[in-house]
């Protein structure tokens, strides 16, 4: 913590990238004068923005809310799910297949699905981002779990600990940093689930603006529901690794840092 | 206490374990073994004879294949009451800090309390760790660290204490200064203790008695007695009858092919 590289340091790089890379659009745009319907300029992008605000900040709510729902279930039934694969000798095979199963399904070609059985409210969309989120959770929930040294199990056994005990203070504190991996790629996918869960029926969330956009030919439009769900991705992604430096600040990928 | 009791305190009586069903996995062959109450007994053998094995056995973590285990006359089936273990690697938790790692068995047991945390420190401050009470695992060294970890197998006042190989991975310096120490315990405490080591000098240094095992499968060879005055200092181990220990222990295992250039 004493090392702690400064606000500055840590997101200059970044954000230095991120100018460039915008600088760099604006140039090519305007030097070699592309059509705005095939590309518009990120000055053109802004412009569109401030046409209306309320209509892209409310859609990207939409989305984000979903994104989370779907993020937050997936989190739960994974960790649960990855408990009881490692707990029990009898369910860990049905479980594991029905999911290794279930992952194998594209889920593109579930959402109409589950519009035909949930509707087009927020229902069908959450349930295609706890899909797409939960297998990365499981595999790396499973993984920290029996990843946990056998003389740290031991230790526990000595000192006569129940099975709630050992599994509550020693493997999933062991399992956190596995964890924590697979939550960082859960939340990118969550946020895909939701945009794919809008594209095939919904009437609000930045999947149906970017419908929307394109129906019109109105690609800045477009690009302006684009760069808003590439700013949420970063956002929720960051806000991730955040929680993560604050619940394992013992752990060396942590500490490194 | 039954005075059969107490002169076999650890009994180990036909122990054979064996991982699978074949006999290619025999681990372990008829281990005979009986462990007086405040006796301290090494169990010293290459490695793959079994000896950390042979441990989880009596601590109750592993069930044996035949024959039986029995601590303080009641059969061994799960780790008893009253038992302390140290690992060959520390254990300690990295998410703890020092005192609530050494506090860690007694959280198990729901018997936290002000004067547990006073001993603790008190405990902690005997060995060498006074002041380091908040600080991490990952700031202290491995000699630190295991010393850390004896205190935490010595905070429930077990009376059996199992120690698993728990200098292997330490520089000489510090290994020689942690054996001062558990003859110290074992000395003022009178705990049974058994220790495990492929060390021979660190075996006799330690023991009433030393268990030499053959390996493939595990058995024993010989139960040698020790018997050098107490308390013991380092320096005893220029004394003869050290030495003259030493390279019987040694023999033994040059005539088991163990040592190849002795």
């Amino acid at each position: 913590m004493r090392n702690m590289p400064s606000m500055t340091t840590r997101f200059l790089p970044g954000l230095i990238t991120l100018v460039s890379a915008v600088a760099l659009w604006e140039i090519g745009v305007r030097l070699f004068q592309i059509s705005p319907i095939l590309l518009p300029s990120p000055s053109a992008v802004w412009v569109e923005f401030w046409k209306m605000p309320a209509f892209f900040l409310y859609n990207a709510g939409v989305t984000l809310v979903v994104t989370l729902a779907g993020f937050f279930l997936a989190a739960v039934f994974g960790i649960l799910l990855a408990v009881v694969i490692v707990s029990s000798k009898t369910l860990e095979r049905p479980v594991f297949s029905a999911l290794v199963a279930l992952n194998s399904v594209p889920k593109v070609a579930l959402a109409p699905l589950f519009v035909v059985w949930m509707g087009i409210g927020p229902e069908p969309k959450i349930a295609i981002a706890v899909m797409l989120a939960i297998f990365a959770i499981v595999i790396d929930t499973v993984l920290g779990l029996r990843s946990v040294d056998p003389d740290m199990i031991n230790l526990a056994r000595v000192g006569r600990a129940s099975a709630w005990q050992i599994l509550t203070k020693v493997r999933l504190p062991c399992a956190l940093p596995s964890i924590f991996a697979g939550l960082k790629v859960a939340i990118s996918l969550a946020l895909i689930g939701a945009i794919i869960g809008e594209f095939v029926g919904s009437s609000s969330g930045l999947g149906f603006a970017i419908l929307t956009a394109q129906g019109q030919f109105d690609t800045p439009g477009l690009f302006v529901s684009l760069v808003l769900l590439i700013a949420m991705g970063s956002l929720l992604f960051n806000l991730m690794e955040g929680i993560e430096r604050l619940s394992i600040p013992w752990h060396t990928s942590v500490r490194s840092h | 206490m039954l005075d059969q009791v107490k002169d076999s305190y650890i009994r180990v009586s036909g122990v054979d374990k064996r991982y699978g069903g074949s006999d290619a996995s025999l681990v372990l062959q008829d281990i005979n073994l009986d462990i007086r109450k405040g006796e301290f007994v090494s169990i010293l053998g290459p490695s793959g004879c079994g000896k950390s094995t042979l441990l989880k056995c009596i601590a109750g973590l592993e069930d044996v294949s035949n024959g039986s285990v029995t601590t303080r006359g009641l059969m061994v089936d799960g780790p008893p009451e009253g038992l302390g273990m140290v690992f060959q690697r520390d254990m300690l938790l990295d998410w703890r800090t020092i005192l609530e790692n050494v506090l860690f068995t007694v959280e198990l047991q729901g018997k936290v309390s002000a004067e547990m945390r006073a001993r603790a420190s008190a405990q902690l401050a005997r060995f060498g760790l006074g002041g380091y009470e908040n600080r991490r695992p990952w700031e202290l060294s491995g000699g630190m660290r295991q010393r850390a970890s004896i205190c935490r197998a010595l905070l429930t006042d077990p009376d059996i204490l199992l120690m698993d190989e728990p200098f292997g991975a330490l520089d000489a310096m510090t290994r020689d200064d942690l054996n001062v120490e558990v003859a110290r315990i074992s000395h003022e405490a009178h705990k049974t203790i058994i220790f495990i080591t492929h060390s021979i000098s660190e075996a006799v240094f330690l023991s009433d008695r030393v268990v030499i095992l053959d390996r493939h499968p595990g058995r024993i060879v010989e139960i040698l007695d020790i018997d050098l005055p107490r308390p013991r200092q380092l320096s005893v181990r220029e004394t003869p009858k050290f030495g003259h220990y030493s390279s019987h222990i040694r023999q033994v295992f040059t005539k088991l092919g163990i040592f190849k250039n002795a």
